[in-house]
């Protein structure tokens, strides 16, 4: 039905649109007129967290205010932020970043600064100071949650004996098949150094280390033919479904969604897993500030922030938000086993330096580069 | 009559000056003001004017003076208001890994105070205020002329003393990648040159209906986007694809012995060579069109063989076509960026993509300008070595 009724639109209609668009859009450029629906913009990473994201604030915080909002999705870094703001031509006004970026960002001026005792203070009336956990705010965030690469696997792959700990991920002598991970050095790096015998709490310190580095790389070195790299966190559900390899690295919430809502047999390998958070940010100069920092306001919540843990197995970052998940949403599912911060998937677990990684960042990219080329 | 003369020039000029202005605007500037960038570098001169100065007449090598570290700690403050110290402290780190936080946490800790020893208070912030290394980085990254982008582009760099020394080699990238670039590009070229003269011969040598035909068929993928092209190959060439499906199908594969043709450095050569090959048919065909085939006819009737007639009286006349057909694929391929982007994997990347890398990801630019610098010379340096051997001068493109 629907696609009759696309075929039958004349492409007259088409030209009459694309004008109309064409002087609508010239028109909203003008000082002094304004149109009638308002919105915004809103950056996020695609796929199904996008979609937890649609569910848990996008949708309520229109009801709410009438302010419609567009969703765009990205593969994080800040290159595209950096391009709008430095030619003045910025058309995102929130974007969701993983940490260090949104640190990095924040330093280099191209986030608006958000005074964090100006956000919502727990239901209790805890500042929102002390409500979040330490050092989980940056001079630019709103919002947050907790988020963890793990490796998965299908166990279509592995009728016998399965994969349980990080060693397992790079012994391909017990376990035979292409793996997936992420084309960055991030995580797999340290992924690399805690399957070598290396503790979670001294990662960091041998990373810093020239030899140290030589030992990651030396170690990814016995994998690296067998890995298909992947780049949007929305790729290594569906890789594993395909069986296009028999584990991936991924964000826990994404294989989440896919074992709940897809009923893929997929399992998640919580040894080893590298926990992260992220934060909202509005970038500097949007033409729509208004509209974003009550967005980004109604994003900070504590129950907004508990809402994405109802789609999605991600947790917030405040104290307060921790009572807050329960089931999920549409399959009434369990959160807490489900969440990276649950006490027995913490048991061998690193969390992100993003300090060491905005210091580092590019050097090792460039060494990532070579080593991906040789 | 001279005057008259002289009007008409100018008016004929004056045709060409939209033309002019377009490329100017549009080619020269952003080309001249890219290249400036990989040698001009004033950014971190620009935001640390006063504490460069007091650097330039220390020695290198004992901890500077008090009042250079209140003049730093000054300038950070000063920029960190502006919010421009995070900029600042990134083109920093790229010559000193480190420098960034080492800069940031500085800066946030002389926020609000106002130190009694600002080099005790800098010191204290991170420990590396007390090595004359850092300071010596600093006043590195405040050259405004500087060749480091080069020597970053070449595997090169500088060891403490300020020598010239080559990476190690797990750090070196650009030129293994460079010598990567070169060789496909030869291979893609003798590739072409392999493929297109039969095609070109059988062009030029055909009923013109016939000839009309197969002219058609060089030109129809010729003008098909370069995106479907090389997309349709991911589609023919993948683990699961077209050409894998039939060999399995036909039983000269087994279903888990499938070929990886695509995502690696055979799906660059395969690619590249389809899309290229137009260029090297096109100048072939043009040049075998004007040789007449009673050259041919008389060597045999004078007793040549084939081998013989084609070798000394065929090839030699399609050399100009033979000569600019190859240019142009060797030259096309030596700077191509989407399709090794595309089907090149991790294997098939070529040094356009790093360029690209650097533009759109690292932002690094001034690094993404020295390697372009770099290509154009080398691409340079061929042309001026064919036309050595060659002669451009005898080239024919049409």
């Amino acid at each position: 039905m629907k696609k009759n009724q696309a075929k039958r639109r004349s492409p007259r209609y088409g030209v009459v649109g694309w004008t109309a668009g064409a002087v609508l859009a010239c028109l909203t450029g003008l000082p002094g007129v304004t149109m009638g629906a308002e919105s915004i913009t809103v950056v996020s990473w695609g796929g199904s967290y996008a979609r937890a994201w649609e569910k848990a604030i996008l949708e309520p915080f229109t009801a709410e205010t009438g302010v419609e909002v567009r969703l765009e999705s990205f593969n994080g870094g800040l290159a595209q932020v950096r391009a709008q703001v430095e030619t003045g031509n910025v058309h995102w006004d929130i974007v969701d970043l993983e940490f260090a970026d949104l640190a990095r960002g924040c330093d280099e001026g191209l986030f608006e600064f958000v005074d964090i005792d100006q956000l919502p203070p727990a239901p209790d009336g805890t500042l929102a100071r002390v409500d979040y956990f330490d050092g989980t705010y940056s001079d630019c965030g709103g919002g947050g949650i907790f988020y963890s690469t793990i490796y998965a696997y299908n166990t279509k792959s592995f009728p016998g004996e399965k994969p349980s700990t990080i060693e397992d991920y790079f012994d391909l002598g017990k376990f035979p098949g292409r793996r997936g991970m992420r084309r960055t050095p991030g995580v797999n790096l340290e992924f690399a150094l805690m399957a070598d015998g290396v503790p979670p709490g001294e990662v960091y310190e041998v990373l810093d280390t020239p030899e140290g580095l030589d030992r990651a790389f030396r170690k990814l070195d016995t994998i690296k033919d067998h890995i298909v790299w992947w780049e949007a966190g929305a790729q290594p559900p569906q890789m594993l479904a395909d069986q296009e390899v028999v584990m991936s690295t991924a964000y826990n919430g994404r294989i989440f969604n896919a074992q709940v809502i897809e009923n893929q047999p997929l399992v998640i390998v919580w040894d080893g897993q590298v926990l992260d958070y992220g934060q909202i940010a509005i970038v500097t100069g949007t033409p729509n500030m208004e509209l974003s920092r009550e967005f980004l306001q109604y994003a900070s919540r504590v129950e907004s922030m508990a809402a994405i843990g109802r789609y999605i197995a991600y947790s917030p970052t405040r104290h307060s938000g921790v009572d807050l998940f329960t089931t999920h949403a549409e399959t009434g599912v369990e959160m807490r086993p489900h969440m990276p911060s649950a006490p027995e998937n913490l048991k061998r677990a690193l969390r992100n330096d993003w300090e060491w990684w905005s210091d580092n960042a590019e050097e090792v990219h460039e060494r990532f580069s070579a080593w991906l080329n040789r | 009559m001279a005057q008259s003369l002289r009007g008409a020039r100018i008016r004929a000029a004056a045709l060409t000056l939209p033309l002019v202005i377009f490329i100017t605007v549009t080619f020269f500037v952003p080309l001249g003001s890219m290249l400036t960038r990989s040698f001009h570098s004033p950014q971190v001169a620009d935001a640390l004017p006063r504490t460069l100065a007091l650097l330039e007449d220390w020695d290198g090598q004992s901890g500077p003076q008090e009042e250079t570290f209140r003049t730093l700690g000054e300038e950070f403050r000063s920029l960190a208001k502006q919010r421009k110290l995070g900029g600042v402290a990134t083109r920093i780190n790229r010559l000193e890994s480190g420098m960034r936080s080492t800069i940031l946490k500085t800066a946030r800790k002389l926020r609000r105070d106002q130190p009694e020893s600002w080099r005790e208070a800098m010191v204290a912030a991170d420990e590396a205020w007390g090595e004359a290394g850092t300071w010596r980085a600093l006043r590195r990254a405040g050259e405004r002329f500087t060749l480091q982008h080069y020597l970053n582009a070449l595997d090169l760099d500088r060891d403490d003393a300020g020598r010239i020394v080559t990476q190690p080699p797990e750090r070196r990238i650009y030129l293994p990648l460079l010598w990567r670039t070169l060789v496909v590009s030869l291979a893609i070229t003798v590739i072409c040159l392999v493929l297109g003269y039969p095609v070109a011969y059988l062009i030029a040598n055909s009923s013109p209906a016939r000839s009309n035909l197969l002219l058609l068929l060089v030109l129809l993928p010729f003008w098909t986007s370069l995106l479907v092209r090389t997309t349709s190959w991911i589609v023919l060439l993948q683990n699961q694809g077209v050409v894998n499906d039939l060999l399995v199908a036909i039983g000269i594969l087994g279903d888990d012995g499938r070929i990886a043709m695509v995502y690696n450095m055979t799906g660059t050569l395969i690619a590249m060579t389809q899309i290229l090959l137009p260029f090297m048919i096109l100048p072939l065909f043009a040049v075998m069109r004007t040789v007449s085939p009673q050259h041919l006819r008389a060597a045999s009737s004078l007793g040549a063989t084939f081998r013989q007639g084609f070798l000394r009286v065929y090839w030699p006349q399609t050399l100009p076509g033979v000569a600019a057909g190859s240019l142009l694929v060797f030259i096309l391929s030596i700077g191509y960026y989407i399709t090794p982007a595309l089907v090149g994997g991790r294997t098939g990347q070529l040094i356009s993509n790093m360029i690209a890398y650097h533009m759109q990801q690292s932002l690094n630019w001034g690094l993404a300008a020295a390697l372009g610098v770099i290509l154009l010379a080398t691409v340079g340096l061929f042309y001026f070595v064919y036309d050595r051997l060659v002669g451009i001068e005898g080239m024919r493109f049409s």
